[in-house]
This record gives structure tokens, sequence and C-alpha cells, in this order.
């Protein structure tokens, strides 16, 4: 079980974080590492594409979340990247669909933070 | 040769004692998703599961002392899985905003029943989950 992040810079200045594999309270950690690192780098606005992600519990939304609410506090904001309708499931059962926007490909999220 | 064993109502007991630490939770929640396949569970219904219990493991380690474990025992039959996770006395069920109160949020979204009790060495969480009529 593992989680790999990977970081890259699209051309539109938006900054893409792709995970795959499995996001617990095991593996989060390294998520919220990646995502720290970004933000204290200056970069607060922010794609998280969660297409490769297979599982995600409480400490991974919690990841999310503590990214999104130091985003917003430099006036930026975090786009998912969704399609697995298991996680999908996950984010409307706690509500974090209405906090979120959830896309359903990269270029829409993207697209979105402008 | 072998006579097939009639089928007859019955209930297979698992119990399973892990680490009360975050590296063997994958552990907890791909055995207990191993039991719940023994039922006639969808594949929806078994990863609902396998994080329900991942869910109440990570709650108890959140208050784990060290060398805690968690003890887990899955009742097994063919229309239901009931499960009960128990931790050591300092664990505490959050129902607020937090990670943790996130976590007891999912438990009961998944779960057809769930119930939480205090016991003289520790907190014990029940879950139940029924195969839904097709």
């Amino acid at each position: 079980m593992d989680i790999k992040v990977q970081v890259r810079e699209s051309e539109d200045e938006a900054y893409v974080v792709e995970l795959s594999g499995e996001i617990d309270v095991y593996t989060s950690p390294k998520v919220k590492d990646a995502i720290t690192e970004l933000i204290d780098q200056g970069h607060y606005n922010l794609v998280i594409n969660l297409e490769k992600v297979r599982y995600i519990d409480s400490t991974g939304l919690g990841v999310l979340i503590g990214g999104l609410k130091r985003v917003r506090e430099h006036g930026g904001t975090v786009n998912l990247v969704c399609t697995n309708p298991q996680i999908k499931k996950i984010f409307d059962i706690t509500g974090l669909v209405k906090i979120f926007g959830i896309f359903e490909d990269e270029q829409s999220a993207k697209k979105a933070l402008a | 040769m072998i006579e097939p064993v009639a089928q007859t109502e019955k209930v297979d007991v698992v119990e399973l004692r892990i680490p009360a630490k975050a590296e063997w939770v994958a552990v907890a929640r791909l055995a207990v998703a191993a039991v719940a396949s023994r039922s006639d569970f969808s594949v929806e219904d078994i990863e609902d599961v396998r994080l329900a219990i991942a869910e109440a493991c990570t709650n108890v380690i959140r208050d784990a002392e060290p060398g805690a474990q968690i003890d887990i025992r899955c009742e097994s039959e063919r229309e239901s899985l009931s499960v009960t996770v128990r931790g050591g006395a300092a664990v505490r069920l959050r129902v607020d905003g937090s990670e943790a109160g996130l976590g007891v949020i999912i438990i009961q979204s998944l779960m057809d029943s769930v119930e939480y009790r205090i016991e003289p060495d520790g907190v014990v969480l029940g879950m139940v989950k029924r195969v839904q009529p097709r």
C-alpha cells in the first residue's frame, strides 16, 4: 500500500498534484507534505488530481481540507479531479462536495481556477 | 468422494488483532473486506465495509497509547456482517467537525447500524452491514 505524489506546473501557472494509490492514515502525511511545500513556495491555486486514487479516508480528506483552508487565506483555491464513484460518494456523504470544486477532468479543473 | 456439506444458517467468526499503528490499518481493512466478500454483498457494499473498518481503526489509533492493540471481531453470515473494533480505554469517539468527526460521519453513513459503548478495558465500536435486496 502506498501513495505516489507527482507535482507539475502546467502552462497556465497552476500547479497540479497528481496522486495515485491509497490515501489513509499511513500515507496521508506524504500528501500533506507535498501540498504544504507548494503552499510554502507561494502557489495558491492548485489542482489535485484524484483520478488514480483507489481509496481515501478521513485523514486524506483532512489533508485536502487543510490545504484548501491555507490557500484560501491567500485568495487561492483547490480544485479536485475525481471520476471514481466510490470516492465521489465519500465527498457526498461528508458534505465536502459543497466546499471543493470537483471536476471530471484536469482541463476543466484548471480552467475553473482562472 | 466428499459429500457436499448442507448449507445451514450459521455465523462464522473471524478475529484479528493488530498493533494500534497507522501502518497496520491497511491489513485490517483488507482482511475485513475479504471476510465481507464471503457474504452476498455487492462490490460497493464491500468497499463501504472496508472504509468503515479503516475509519474505526484510525479512530482508535488517534488516542492509542504506545504498545496498544486493536481487536477486531467479525461475525459473518450470508446476509450480514457484524464487526466490533475494540480499542484501549483512552479512545474517544469524536462527533465534531474534526478529521475524526468526519470519520464518524463516514462510518454512520456506510453501515446499517453503529453502536459505541465503553467497557472497563476499553471502548468498543460495533457495526453491522446487511445485504440489500436486489
